[in-house]
């Protein structure tokens, strides 16, 4: 079936996808790092909220764990 | 706030793009010199258009930014080139390959569009090192203006100065004659609108996440005081918010 599709294409056809397959490669790469950068931002929101605990003696721990929760739970 | 709207500009974008290719690939007609293979026109000129504007952008960023001094509009500079930068790697893969497909070289040296455009991209390719190599926040930030406003000014003269020059083989596909007829040109259209919004998207998203970014190092600053920063010296430009 595959060798009957292959038949049917176009000449360069090859060239035409390698091209399109570029694009998306970047896509892909870009998102990715776009979501390294996201899981920074995440880790600082985590230890903002730490130290936002700290700041407020009495309700530290149970706060962070909680956020933390609700994050990973997201 | 950059971050408002995202999903509409993205579900837009996703929309656009994918009628943009079903349209060239199942709509616009044949090429009768290239055949199946000028399909890659049409995600390699919206690319190249689109990536042109986005440095004449940043350099009209960096002229607000000089104009205001306002940190924002450098940022806005900033990511601007950054993201044409990417459009522009991608330009010269699908040139090169579309290159080999249609005249058998990856790469011709005596064709003034292929190497107008390379000379381009080196340029803003040392943007990043630029800024990187200057520790100053301040200086860098205006230096940088300075070199997105001159390299902007020559992305319009240089395409100008190429489409004077005698071509070799490169085609003009925008001159007088009407070379990109009906389902052509609307498939051109759709797919350069999808490029555009595409460029929109990611340069909202970069904001979005500097912004992010800076408003974090800020709360950082409120709680843990200035010893909760590490200084360390990046090009990109950091918002004082």
């Amino acid at each position: 079936m595959i060798t009957a599709a292959s038949n049917t294409l176009p000449d360069n056809a090859g060239y035409v996808a390698a091209a399109y397959l570029v694009f998306l490669a970047l896509l892909v790469v870009y998102v990715g790092i776009m979501a390294y950068k996201l899981m920074r931002v995440e880790r600082d929101v985590v230890e903002l909220n730490r130290l936002a605990d700290a700041e407020r003696p009495g309700t530290g721990e149970p706060d962070t764990a909680r956020a933390s929760e609700e994050a990973t739970s997201v | 706030m950059y971050g408002s709207r995202l999903r509409s500009l993205s579900a837009a974008t996703v929309v656009t793009l994918i009628t943009g290719y079903c349209l060239a690939a199942f709509v616009a007609p044949m090429d009768a010199d290239q055949g199946f293979m000028q399909k890659i026109f049409y995600l390699h000129v919206p690319m190249a258009i689109v990536a042109l504007g986005g440095f004449v952008f940043g350099g009209i960023c960096a002229i607000m930014h000089l104009r205001t001094d306002d940190a924002k509009w450098d940022l806005r500079s900033y990511v601007a080139i950054h993201i044409s930068v990417i459009l522009g790697v991608g330009v010269l893969l699908t040139g090169a390959i579309w290159a080999k497909a249609s005249w058998g070289h990856w790469w011709v040296w005596d064709e003034p569009t292929l190497v107008s455009f390379l000379i381009v991209f080196l340029l803003y390719a040392t943007y990043t090192p630029l800024r990187f190599s200057i520790e100053d926040r301040e200086k860098q930030a205006r230096y940088a203006s300075v070199f997105a406003i001159t390299a902007g000014a020559f992305v319009p003269l240089n395409f100008l100065a190429v489409r004077a020059a005698t071509s070799l083989v490169h085609p003009r596909t925008f001159d007088s004659a009407d070379n990109l007829p009906g389902a052509m040109r609307t498939a051109f259209l759709v797919c350069f609108l999808g490029m555009v919004l595409l460029y929109v998207l990611l340069w909202r998203y970069e904001m979005a996440h500097k912004n992010t970014v800076a408003q974090l190092r800020s709360l950082k600053r409120k709680l843990a005081g200035d010893d909760g920063l590490r200084s360390r010296r990046s090009a990109a430009p950091e918002l004082q918010v």
